[in-house]
């Protein structure tokens, strides 16, 4: 190993990385990192046509970027069957084993959702939950260690809005981030940014839940210094916020080292079809 | 028939850094694994720019690494432009060391990324927190970029494999 020293040596040695193009080279360093600076201070243009031209873009790269992605997401969606495949015989047992009453829990359910709305009726409170969704297909989903994000292929033009719930079956799963003219970027519940409003049932206790980064569980924070929150209570969006609809079932409580965390409903791994709430 | 397959195959051997680069931002794909209930990720864009700048200029041209950018930052829900301007300068900190450097060695390169991969994560973590306050965790980052430092030995002689194939490659032409 050996380097030049000298400090006219090392001047030179810079402007050259910056300046000089290569033989195949058409544009310098220098140029690019002006025309990324450029790029990256578009971003504060949230409306008109630059933000139109950056929603084009948008679903032009995720589209490409479904078609590219196939062949993997078919390698990894025949992984999973065959993980349900092999586990097959201990979830028969399981079930076998619960005693389902359907057909009852089924009516009392629908009881109670009845008697529900009529209470809310009478207390004139705006009804955030409707039956109405918007059933979209997952072209990408992204889980790095930085975000944890699901593209759908359902955008401004099909009426998706910002902030909107997005559940899988009956299971909150996260809200709309972002809209494009024909996709829109789902925040997932366990993402270190989402922040959801929720509510412990039984027991009213409100509280936020905040995503620590892991695929499996969130945190519940600022709840009330004198709770009386338990293992195995039931987590429900609250709606409190006015925008995500309320009483949808997000997780299971789960207590470890004095600190309060849901278990998720739902398998963020496995996500094909989600509903987005209208 | 057989020349005209063996053409596509040292196209492909030459066009291999474009094609994986391109096939990383395009997918997200990333290397994660869990460890202890926490989930460590290296880097691997970084790995393949650093590299091939390094030792093959002319096999990633840095208007395509500009358009690897902002695709990523499509993809990644980043500030578009964020991930151009780091890969950029990690492409500076390479080329640099690169006119920098006459007898290269992997220790000296693999010293020389972790300090090119520290002064990328800062620019980015200072862009995104000061300027756009997009919570980053700084303990995820610094994860990530030790893996990528630690990792970076296994795939420069992957790389270096690659290298040497696609010489060879262009030396039957």
């Amino acid at each position: 190993m050996a380097v030049e020293t000298g400090r006219d040596d090392f001047v030179i040695a810079i402007r050259s990385a910056f300046l000089k193009k290569g033989t195949r080279q058409k544009f310098s360093l220098f140029t690019l990192l002006i025309i990324s600076i450029l790029v990256l201070s578009l971003e504060y243009f949230k409306t008109g046509p630059v933000d139109k031209f950056r929603s084009f873009t948008k679903d032009f790269i995720y589209k490409s970027s479904f078609f590219i992605s196939a062949p993997f997401a078919f390698i990894k969606d025949q992984y999973y069957s065959f993980q349900d495949h092999m586990s097959m015989y201990e979830k028969y047992n399981e079930l076998r084993d619960k005693d389902l009453t359907l057909k009852s829990l089924e009516n009392e359910n629908n009881f109670y959702k009845s008697e529900n709305q009529r209470l809310k009726k009478l207390l004139d409170e705006k009804m955030l939950s409707s039956e109405d969704y918007l059933l979209s297909k997952v072209l990408l989903d992204n889980k790095g260690p930085y975000l944890k994000s699901v593209i759908v292929n359902k955008g401004f033009n099909h009426g998706v809005r910002l902030g909107l719930a997005v559940k899988v079956e009956s299971y909150f799963v996260g809200k709309i981030v972002g809209v494009n003219l024909l996709t829109s970027r789902i925040l997932l519940a366990s993402d270190l940014n989402s922040k959801i409003p929720v509510i412990v049932e039984p027991g009213s206790t409100n509280a936020i839940l905040t995503g620590n980064d892991n695929n499996e569980f969130a945190e519940l924070e600022y709840l009330p210094k004198n709770n009386n929150v338990n293992d195995g209570d039931i987590v429900y969006t609250s709606g409190v916020d006015g925008i995500i609809a309320s009483a949808i079932p997000v997780g299971k409580v789960f207590i470890k080292e004095d600190k309060k965390f849901v278990k998720f409903f739902v398998d963020f791994s496995q996500l094909k079809y989600v509903k987005i709430n209208n | 028939m057989e020349g005209t397959s063996n053409k596509l195959f040292r196209n492909i051997v030459h066009s291999f850094p474009l094609i994986l680069l391109f096939f990383l931002v395009f997918t997200g794909f990333d290397l994660s694994f869990f460890l202890y209930e926490a989930n460590y990720s290296f880097n691997f864009i970084y790995l393949v720019i650093f590299y091939w700048v390094l030792k093959k200029p002319d096999a990633l041209g840095y208007g395509l690494i500009f358009f690897a950018g902002i695709i990523n930052d499509v993809v990644q829900n980043f500030p578009i432009g964020i991930s151009s301007i780091n890969y950029l300068f990690l492409c500076a900190i390479a080329a640099f060391i690169r006119t920098r450097t006459l007898l290269p060695s992997l220790l000296y390169d693999w010293i020389l990324f972790f300090i090119a991969i520290l002064i990328v994560s800062s620019i980015n973590f200072s862009i995104s927190t000061m300027i756009f306050d997009i919570p980053i965790s700084y303990g995820t980052l610094m994860s990530s970029s030790i893996i990528t430092f630690l990792v970076y030995p296994i795939f420069a002689k992957i790389f270096s494999v690659i290298y040497l194939f696609s010489l060879e490659q262009g030396n039957v032409e």
